[in-house]
């Protein structure tokens, strides 16, 4: 069993020394941003073109639905959201500290990417997880 | 290239048949196909059959044991929910390239209750609940409320197609439901991905359907052309590359560049199209359509709903049959019941709910990941 969390998926990444953070890459030919990384762009076809780059945790919400049934053992409602993060790259996870009420939710509400424990998922091994959120940008 | 037709074509009605095996099902439909334009299985030239829950299971070869083993070739075809439809437009090329005179299509699906989509990753631990949803029910409320966000579409606009459907559904007995449901019982039912209610979700069932595709040539010499359907357009295309299309799977895109092809092969538009089969496998979806398919201007889907000009009987009627919200939606056999569908309307046998005057129809699936196929049918001359 690791001695601290995991990342929940592959392209969340928690360095050694500092904070977690979403990866991403660019095409060095068109300019595409893609989640994760990759060998070759899919928007023009260009290889070995992708460069590595950490994504923003500051983003907007895109579009969202709330989710009122799912598979046993999963807590509902919870918001599922499309977020398009500053500086490229579109993510999806859960919206947090909202109503579950579409008119509590408006379209482009700013948002800041949070991390956090897996709600308490383990895997087999017993292993912890962490992963990511969305949480409404509290106004300065 | 020669003309293709339709000179056979049916569907079993759909509904749940745990006691029958796959190519059992799908044994029923192409022999009804069959039937339906006087040919035998010895006169089948190929075979492709649609199938995905045992995409690996060769479906067709397992068809041919059950009405027929005669040593033709079969192609066995997976295509998310654009199986069917792909099956069928396979069959439509090897008789345009002249490989073959008559050929059969099947689609067919045995289905489970519940939530398709959502699985998630093998390794590691469940995402779904945790990094958003990725239930179909979700993904389809997600992309029904780009379209709100585009052009302010509410929630009772979106259930109003549900209502639609499933009252055009009472007059097809071979959908899965005959049940009128008003809009509050729409609105009012289970609430499953906000803004798709229960009654908003394509129905999980069992069901086949089948189509005898034949050359000009043979249909002429087999004496089939005063039934026959001509298949005037048959296109697919899979998604373009869009920058949300990782997280948020694009039905918009493949469909609008599908209608465009499609119209260009057969040198119509949209105001030549007599009725539509398309792919309501959400209500949310059906609307994305409306433009998709050119039926009106951008921003104009909620307005084609609340005034009718979608239900039998307004401007260009659209799931006639009750569509996947009451018909059913067996994924592998959905793009060929379509073909059903609307040859059904061109013959004038649709009964109660045929769409008056129709001569020109279309069909229109989504296989999510993606695949779009779009096929334009007209009566022969």
């Amino acid at each position: 069993m690791a001695d601290r969390p995991l990342p929940a998926v592959s392209h969340l990444k928690i360095p050694d020394d500092g904070d977690p953070y979403l990866e991403g890459c660019r095409c060095g030919s068109c300019g595409a941003t893609f989640l994760g990384t990759r060998d070759n762009c899919s928007k023009c076809g260009a290889r070995g073109k992708m460069q590595t780059i950490r994504l923003a945790n500051r983003g907007e919400l895109y579009s969202y639905c709330i989710v009122h049934r799912s598979f046993p053992g999963i807590d509902v409602p919870y918001v599922s959201a499309i977020v398009d993060l500053e500086g490229g790259g579109t993510v999806k996870g859960n919206l947090i500290d909202v109503e579950p009420d579409p008119s509590k939710i408006d379209f482009g509400m700013p948002v800041d990417v949070v991390y956090d424990d897996a709600l308490g998922r383990k895997d087999a091994e017993g292993n912890s997880y962490l992963s990511y959120f969305f949480k409404p940008r509290t106004k300065i | 290239m020669a003309d293709a037709y339709v000179v056979g074509v049916d569907m079993i009605k759909f509904g749940r048949f745990p006691e029958k095996s796959v190519p059992q099902l799908g044994s029923e439909a192409a022999l009804m196909a069959l039937d339906d334009c006087g040919l035998t299985i010895q006169d089948m030239q190929a075979l492709y059959c649609g199938n995905l829950g045992q995409a690996s299971g060769m479906v067709g070869q397992r068809i041919l044991q059950e009405i027929g083993q005669t040593g033709i070739p079969v192609v066995n075809v997976a295509n998310a929910c654009a199986t069917g439809a792909t099956a069928f437009r396979e069959a439509w090329a090897s008789v345009k390239a002249d490989l073959y005179d008559v050929v059969l299509a099947v689609g067919v699906e045995q289905m489970g209750r519940g939530l398709l989509g959502g699985g998630g990753g093998s390794r590691g631990i469940s995402k779904e609940g945790l990094l958003g949803s990725g239930t179909m029910p979700s993904v389809f409320a997600e992309a029904g409320m780009e379209h709100t966000r585009q052009y302010g579409t509410t929630f009772e606009q979106f259930a109003k197609v549900s209502v639609k459907n499933h009252h055009h559904s009472t007059m097809n007995p071979k959908a899965m439901y005959q049940i009128e449901t008003p809009l509050e019982t729409v609105m009012n039912s289970e609430m499953i991905s906000y803004p798709n209610t229960k009654l908003m979700c394509s129905v999980n069932v069992d069901g086949s359907a089948a189509a005898v595709i034949a050359s000009a040539k043979k249909a002429r010499e087999l004496g089939l052309m005063d039934r026959a359907i001509k298949v005037r357009a048959s296109v697919l295309t899979s998604d373009p590359w869009q920058e949300r299309d990782l997280v948020m799977p694009d039905v918009n895109t493949c469909t609008r560049k599908a209608a465009a092809a499609a119209y260009e092969m057969a040198g119509l538009g949209p105001d030549d199209i007599d009725l539509i089969e398309l792919h309501d496998c959400f209500a949310t979806a059906e609307i994305l359509h409306y433009e998709n398919l050119g039926l009106c201007e951008d921003g104009e889907a909620g307005r084609l709903i609340d005034d009718g000009e979608v239900a039998l009987g307004g401007r260009i009627p659209v799931n006639v049959s009750g569509g996947l919200l009451s018909k059913g939606h067996p994924l592998g056999a959905t793009g060929i019941a379509n073909i059903y569908e609307v040859s059904t309307h061109l013959r004038g046998a649709a009964g109660q709910r045929q769409v008056d005057g129709a001569r020109i129809g279309m069909t229109h699936v989504i296989g999510l990941g993606s695949a779009c196929g779009i096929h334009i049918l007209e009566k022969a001359a």
